[in-house]
Parts: C-alpha cells; structure tokens; sequence
C-alpha cells in the first residue's frame, strides 16, 4: 500500500512547528503504524534526513507511552493504542495527518512527542494507599466482592496515556483522574485516605492547567482501554462527599 | 545414556575474582532470618545521611527505592522512559508465584523453592532461592494491601491458577495484566515517596557508566535525554534494576527499549557477569509475520492452562487446521510429557516446538509455527468462560493477525523473552564492585538456566520490597556515618563523563550510510542462528568471528542523524546497539564454554538419543562469571561452584 503523511515536525519546545509531507510505499497491512513510521524514519535517515521522534516502547499496547493524533483522533481509528493500530485499518493510497497531543499541559518536546509528566504529578498529589513495605496483613483477610474488585480493576486499567486528554476539547483530564480514584474507591485499602485523595488529585490537576469537564464524553470515546465515563460519576459523588466532610 | 561424540572444549579454571556468595551458615529454612537479625542497622535518623541511586523503575527498580525511601534513605531514582510506570514490568501478562497455598493443593515454601531449584534445572544457588520462596506471600500481602486488584473468586478471596514447571496452582493474576497491576501499585508507593520529597525522579535520563572510586561505587554518569547533556550523580550505593538483555536478538518480546547498557557498563567497570549466555525463549509468542517486524509478542504462558498445542501428523499437511481430525493431529506435548503435558517449562516446550518445525511438520504461511488450540476447552467451559479468562490475550491475537483465536488455533512459535544470565550478586544482593547492588532481571540469581512462568515478578519484587533494603543497610552501617559522599567534581566522574561524550561523539561523526536497526538486525540474525535456542560448537564459533566484524563495520559504517545536545533517538539506539554487539560476543563465548546442555542452553552436542538435555555435574555445575580484561582481551571465566544440600541433583524430568 501507498501512504502520504502528512506530520507535524517541531524541532523543539521553543520554535515553531510545522507540517511535513512523506510519502511512503509497499507498506502491508500486516504492519503496525509505528512500523510504517520506522519504515519511513529507514527512508529519511537513508537520504540524510532526521528522523521523526515519537514515543513508544512495549508496542503491545500496555505501558502508554506511545500517542498521536491520527486523522484528528487519538490512536487513529481503532480502539486500541497507536502500537497496536495496523495499517490494514487504512486504504491503500489515503493520506494520513499525524500530530502530537494537543494539551497546554501536555508541552510538545519534540515533533509529536510531548512532556505528559503532569500525570506523574497528579497520582503523586494521591494516588496511593499509604502502607510502608512489611506492615500489610494476610492478603486474604480482606475480602473484596468480586463485583467491586472487578469494577475496580476496570478503572485500573488505565494505561495514562493521555488519549482522554487530547480528545477533549477542554483538554481535561477527569478520566485519567477518575480512573485513579474510582480504582482506589472501590476496594477497603483505599478507604482510610479517600476524602484527602479526590481533593488532592482534583486540585494538582486544576493547578497542571488542565481544563474543567462538560460532559463531551469525548474521553471515553478515544480510551484505548475503554474508560468508562461511569468512573467521572464516581469521582464527582467522591468530589462533593469529601467537600462535605471537610466542611463539616 | 549416550552421548553423541564429540571433543570437550577446554575448560580453563583461573579464578582471579572474589567470588564469595557470603552464604549465611544454618539450616537453609533458618538462614535468612538468623541472618536478617545480625545484619548491621543504621540509626533512624543516620538513614537520610545515606543517598543510594537506583538506576531503573521497573518492578524490582520502584520497590526497592519506594522501601528505601520509607525507611528513611535518600533515594534518586532514574529511567530513560518519560515516567517510572513504563517500565518494562508493565507488559507481563500471566502472574507471580507465591507458596501461599490458598487453594490447600499441598503447596509449601518448600515446594515452590523446590520447583524453582528444579526449573532452573539446578544451576542456580540454594540459599537464595530458598529466601525467595520465603518472602513471596509477604509479596502478595503488600501488593494488595496497595490496592492491586488481583483475580479473585466469587467468596471474594484471591483465585489462583497453574503455570508451567508447578503441579500446584500457586500464581496469583490480575487479568492479563498481573505486570501492569504490580508496577502500578510499586510505581504508586513510588509517587508517594516522590511527594515526600525523600526520593528524587529522574526521568527520560539514561545511565551510561558508574562511576567507582577507590574501589566502591560512588555514583553514575547520566545523558539527559531531552536535552542531550552529560551529567555526574554521587551517592553512596549504586543499585542497578535495569532489566534483561532479550534485545539483543532484535526481535524478541521485551519492549524497544530494553537495553544491556548500564550493566555491560558496570561489567565493563569491573562488575562480573554470570552466565550471560542462560536465555529463556518463550514457547507461546505469536510468529514473526514479515521483515518489517520491529518485536515479538507474547501469548501468555497461561495459555497453556486450557489450550491444547499440536502439529497435523503428517509432513505436508496444508489442510487448514479446523479440517484436520483428531487421529491425524500430534499433541507432542502431551504425547511426550504425559505428566506436564501441555504444561512444561518453557525450555522444553521451546525445544519441543523447534524439533516438530524442524521435522517440517510447522504450521503457517512459513512454517514456523505450531498450534494451541481452545477447540476442546470452549467445549468444556463455553466460550464465556473462554472469553473471561483469556479475553484480552484473544483480542490481542486478533488484532495483530487478523484471525479469530475463538475459531482458529492460535498459531505459535518461541520467541527470546528473558535473560536468566546478569550481574553476579552474592547473597547481599552485591556485584563483584563494592557498593553496587543488582536486582531484578539485571541480576544473575535465582532463576538458574532457567526460569519457571510468573516467578521474574516475584524475584523483581522480593529483591526490591524485602530483601536489598535489609541488605543495604548492613553495607552502609559498615561505611559508617563519618562516610563522605564522594563529590561529583572528582576526577573519577570527569573522566567517566569525558570517556561518555567522546563515546557519543564518535557516534555521531561516523558518516556512514548504514542504519544502525541494520546493524541490530543483522547481530539479532547472528545471535539466533547460533546462540538461540539451540547451539553447537561450530555455530558458536562462527558467531565469534562474525560479532566482532560486523562490530568493526558498525563503527566505521554507521550513520547517525542529528547531534548530541538534544532528543536523538538514533543516537539512543546507536549506543545501545554498540553495546549488544560487544556483549553479544561474551554471550556466545559463555556458551561455547559451557560443554552440557542445561534449562535454556542446548548444546546439540550434548543430548539424549530421544534429545534430552544433557547436563554435566562434575565439570558445570558452577556459575560462570566472565571479568572483563580491556577492550581487546579475551575476559576471564571465573567459576562459582554451586552445592546442593537439600535438593538432590537429579535428572529433570517432566515424563
Ligand atoms: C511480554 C512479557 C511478559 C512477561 N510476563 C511475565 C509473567 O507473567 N510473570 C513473570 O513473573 N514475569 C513475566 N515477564 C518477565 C518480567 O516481566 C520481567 O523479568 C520483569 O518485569 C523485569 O523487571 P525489572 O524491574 O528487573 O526490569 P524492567 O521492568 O525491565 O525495568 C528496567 C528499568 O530500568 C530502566 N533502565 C534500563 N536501562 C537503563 C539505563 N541505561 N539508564 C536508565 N534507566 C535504565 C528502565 O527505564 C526501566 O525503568 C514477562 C516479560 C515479558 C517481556
Ligand atoms: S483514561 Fe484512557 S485515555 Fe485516559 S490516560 Fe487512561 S487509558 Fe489513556
Ligand atoms: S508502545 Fe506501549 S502502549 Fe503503545
């Protein structure tokens, strides 16, 4: 198959960037995106020129670390991460836009990869269960339901990719943020510090400069593991019981 | 049992390096914890003045600086990805091992230290398999008191199920996710001590040398992978949890970026490395597809709970695999190994794959592939049950090859997948250099040549939560608190900088016209060919004289664009490729000199006439732990003799 991309190239964080047009040929269907990208990253380094830089890492769709925007959506048009995108999913000759993550919180660093340490920030603000190394009890004297530890690993699935991101247009970051939460509301560890932590997480990510929810639902929509925007619920019923407790 | 007839390889025995395994003395139930008691503490409130570096934030890498950190170190932590829960552990997919013995089906510690010494099909130390088997409920314990949500059964207790290598169900799993679960939960316990201010996060940072100063690590020499800047860290401790070496076949299923750098750089630093050539190929990847294949992926081993794996009968068979009746199919596992039956260890599985692709009996457009096959487990269970267990392994299946695993066989075949071979360590958790502790897949210990299904998360994370933060202790208690932390103006980090950019520097001015995935690929072909999963003397031998040519034309060949002083992943890759193609040559030397064929490491020499391995306990029952001699010297092989007191050194046999 036959591809004209179209790529954003940004040398770094403090030019401007821009659109390059590649040209790319005898791709199979059988290649993933990021193959078809080494494959023309081969070609430019070949005639002299710098390759793309671009995120990724397992290529199995599990650490996150790979993004773009295809076509103005994030991942392109399956629902699964970029690495796990083949080229099937594209007709023969079709010209494909490429971008980084759009998100003032997400700054580009280089042609489409960009600074997602925000995220970091945010599960550091309280996404834990504060146990020391050796204090924990048998595992099995606390059950769960397997209906919340189900619910539960749902929302843990997150892989912080920051897809919802990118495909809100407020750039919000309530998915990502209510996966944590929701995860940790549903099983006993996460009771002790629940109040602290929705305050906490919503306020480090109001402060990284992420905009607020109105319920486009766009997230859910560009999730590679599915998200449920239930979990948005769960944080706002969260939300608002922990102001509560707080005021009074 | 005969043996096919062929010369030994000289064996030279030359010991120049320490190799005390400091084995606690007592009875083997008793040695970690009368050990533990005498170790030396530090006062609560020395403990900050300590810094220990932990380069890596995978399983092993995250508890260990999270633990540290609780306890009162300072800790910096450092990865090359853009955030410490991307590390590699995140991908594992099946479970971790524990002797819980939930389901009440006979486990005990001493049989999981039993099936792991036996697994590694006796090649590893007794002592520290033993500790391992110790602390892996205490694991499970920490995990879910994290809030890791591991399967569990409608009571709402913790559901277990079987691996291969284990007539026992002791692997405890979250989903296919069981690696991505556990890293969030170390990478959160992690983020919390980040926020504590005690542990400092580098991120997009790789480590390029350690830095040793009058003999102990004192710290580690960096590139800033954003903006290309060369940087000395000191601290106190050097820990490396970097993870393992697969990518030196270019294909396998480790992520893009795993790398040998930091620890053939310790090796280089005077850090032995054990047994570099014990690599475990995973039986259950999905088959390499075309030349643009950039990796492999795993099919979960947990696969092979309920999926059945077979070849047709005969050589030739075209018809498509639905068609095939069952009197023509050979089930070789079940068929060969009637007790494991689909469930032995990998090794033999691998093994057993190649021999039937070999006989030309393979499946698939190359025929490199053999089936597994869930026809008779949706019978029994329904495709519902199917679909709970092994749902996402389905879809990923799918995804990749377009073919639906719910009405086709799966098509598999091996793939390199881990690296039982690394830095020596002795019981401490210590490498040949004072001061620099090895932990997870870096580190050479427990697995032996051979390493059992969901017990790398289990070593990962009893060697970062519960054992490095006791043991590290004891080596800073004896540094003493007038210790001064050595600066990172010293000329020792001046040089190693200088030794770094020169290095880097020379990448970037070499104006060939080679890429450097080309020169990856064709060491990858190299290494597979004749140091994969099996290997003779010849193959071996050409091998050595191949690397170190094609190493010649790297150096004078390769082209990297950009420049150094900002984000250049060709110069990223080019550095790491450089690395894989000096080890690449230890790894064959490691296995040219190993006469016997044990776990991982066939030598075709040494088989059964049925093709059983064939091991040699008078003359390998040791590890080998190479000392590098410069640049163009043959490294030294030291040995580690291993002793077997509780568990009888006995053929491993899965009949
Ligand atoms: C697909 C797959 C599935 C698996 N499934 C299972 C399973 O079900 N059960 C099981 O027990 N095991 C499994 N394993 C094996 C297991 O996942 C690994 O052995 C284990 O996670 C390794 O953990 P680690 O902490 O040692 O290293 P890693 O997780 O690989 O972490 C390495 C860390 O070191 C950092 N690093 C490396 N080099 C440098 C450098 N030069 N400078 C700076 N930082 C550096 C990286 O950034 C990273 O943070 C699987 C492996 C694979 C590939
Ligand atoms: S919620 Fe979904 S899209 Fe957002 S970071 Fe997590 S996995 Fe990615
Ligand atoms: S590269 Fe890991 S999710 Fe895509």
């Amino acid at each position: 198959m036959h591809f004209t991309l179209k790529i954003w190239r940004q040398e770094n964080a403090d030019v401007a960037g821009g659109i390059q047009t590649y040209e790319v040929d005898d791709i199979s269907g059988d290649t993933s995106f990021l193959e078809m990208l080494d494959i023309l990253n081969d070609q430019l380094e070949s005639d002299g020129g710098l390759p793309v830089a671009f995120d990724h890492d397992c290529r199995e769709g599990i650490c996150g670390t790979c993004s773009l925007m295809i076509n103005g959506t994030p991942h392109g048009p399956e629902t699964t991460t970029t690495c796990q995108l083949h080229m099937r999913s594209f007709q023969d000759g079709d010209t494909i836009f490429i971008e980084p993550w759009r998100a003032a919180a997400f700054p580009v660093v280089r042609d489409l990869v960009v600074d997602r340490s925000a995220f970091d920030r945010i599960i550091r603000a309280g996404g834990f269960v504060s146990i020391d190394t050796g204090s924990a009890q048998d595992a099995n004297n606390t059950p769960i339901p397997k209906d919340d530890a189900d619910y539960a690993f749902d929302a843990a699935t997150c892989i912080g990719c920051g897809a919802c991101v990118a495909a809100c247009k407020n750039a919000s970051a309530m998915l990502f943020v209510s996966a944590k939460v929701s995860h940790l509301a549903h099983v006993p560890q996460g009771d002790a510090e629940r109040r602290g932590r929705v305050l906490s997480m919503v306020d480090t990510m109001d402060a990284e400069g992420f905009g607020s929810c109105t319920n486009y639902t766009d997230c859910e929509a560009a999730c590679p593991k599915a998200i449920s925007t239930d979990h948005i619920a769960v944080l706002n019923r969260e939300f608002i019981r922990a102001k509560i407790g707080r005021t009074t | 049992m005969e043996l096919a007839d062929v010369p030994a390889q000289p064996v030279k025995k030359r010991n120049r390096m320490k190799l005390d395994a400091k084995i606690p003395e007592g009875p083997i139930q008793e040695k970690w914890s009368r050990y533990r008691n005498k170790l030396k503490l530090v006062n609560p409130s020395n403990k900050r003045k300590f810094r220990v570096i932990v380069v890596g934030s995978g399983l092993a890498g995250a508890s260990a600086a999270a633990t540290m950190s609780e306890l009162g170190y300072a800790v910096d932590c450092f990865c090359f990805q853009d955030s410490p829960r991307r590390a590699h552990s995140i991908a594992a997919q099946g479970g971790i091992n524990a002797a819980k013995n939930y389901p009440g089906d006979g486990d005990s510690i001493y049989r999981l230290f039993y099936d792991t010494v036996k697994g590694g099909d006796f090649r590893s130390r007794e002592a520290n398999v033993h500790r391992l088997a110790e602390v892996s409920g205490l694991i499970i314990d920490q995990c879910v008191a994290q809030g890791v949500p591991f399967a569990r059964e409608y009571g709402g207790l913790l559901d277990n199920r079987s691996f291969g290598g284990a007539q026992v169900s002791r692997t405890f799993y979250a989903r296919g996710q069981t690696g991505q679960q556990l890293l969030i939960g170390a990478y959160s316990a992690l983020s919390r001590q980040v926020a504590s201010g005690n542990v400092r996060m580098f991120t997009r940072m790789e480590m390029l040398d350690v830095v040793v100063v009058d003999g102990r690590a004192s710290g580690i020499v960096t590139r800033n992978l954003v903006t290309g800047e060369v940087e000395s860290h000191a601290a106190d401790a050097v820990v490396l949890a970097t993870g393992g070496y697969a990518n030196v076949f270019f294909l396998s299923t480790n992520a893009m970026g795993c790398n040998v750098t930091a620890a053939y750089r310790a090796y280089k630093k005077g850090a032995g490395f054990a047994n570099p050539c014990f690599t475990q190929i995973h039986p259950t990847c999905i088959p390499v597809a075309g030349d643009h294949q950039s990796k492999l992926t795993l099919m979960s081993e947990s696969l092979r709970n309920d999926g059945r794996v077979w070849v047709p009968q005969q050589v030739g068979d075209t018809r498509p695999p639905n068609e095939i009746p069952d009197a023509e199919r050979d089930y070789f596992l079940e068929r060969k190994y009637p007790s494991f039956g689909n469930l032995t260890p990998r090794d033999v599985a691998s093994r057993s794959a190649k021999e039937v692709c070999d006989e030309g009996r393979g499946v698939g457009k190359t025929g490199l592939g053999v089936y597994l096959d869930f026809r008779d487990a949706t019978a029994r269970m329904g495709r519902d049950t199917v679909a709970a267990k092994y749902g996402n392994l389905f879809d990923m299946y799918q995804r990749i090859t377009d073919e639906n695993p719910y009405q086709v066989p799966m098509r598999i075949f091996p793939a390199p997948h881990y690296t039982m071979g690394g830095l020596w360590v002795d019981y401490n958790l210590m490498s040949t250099v004072e001061g620099l502790f090895v932990i997870g897949e870096a580190n050479f210990s427990d697995h032996g040549a051979n390493r059992l299904g969901a017990s790398a998360l289990m070593q990962g994370l009893a060697d970062g939560y519960f054992i490095l933060p006791a043991t590290i202790g004891n080596y800073f208690a004896q540094l003493g608190i007038s210790h001064q932390t050595v600066s990172p103006d010293h000329a020792e980090f001046k040089q190693a900088e200088q030794g770094c950019t020169t290095r880097l520097n020379r990448l970037l001015n070499a104006s060939g016209n080679r890429t450097v995935d080309s020169f990856h690929k064709e060491l990858g072909r190299i290494m597979w060919e004749n140091c994969g999963m099996s290997r003779n003397a010849e193959g071996l031998e050409k091998a050595l004289q191949q690397i170190p040519e094609l190493r010649e034309e790297f150096w004078k060949n390769v082209k990297v664009m950009g420049a150094g002083e900002e984000l250049n992943l060709s110069l990223e890759k080019a550095g790491r490729v450089a690395d894989f193609l000096e080890f690449g040559e230890l790894m064959c030397r490691d296995a040219l000199t190993r006469n016997e064929s044990c776990g991982g490491h066939f030598r075709e020499e040494y088989q059964t006439p049925e093709g059983e391995a064939v091991r040699d306990d008078e003359q390998y029952c040791h590890s080998a732990v190479w000392e590098y001699t410069g640049d163009d010297a043959v490294p030294i092989r030291n040995e580690e003799q291993l002793e077997f007191e509780y568990v009888e050194l006995a053929l491993r046999s899965y009949k």
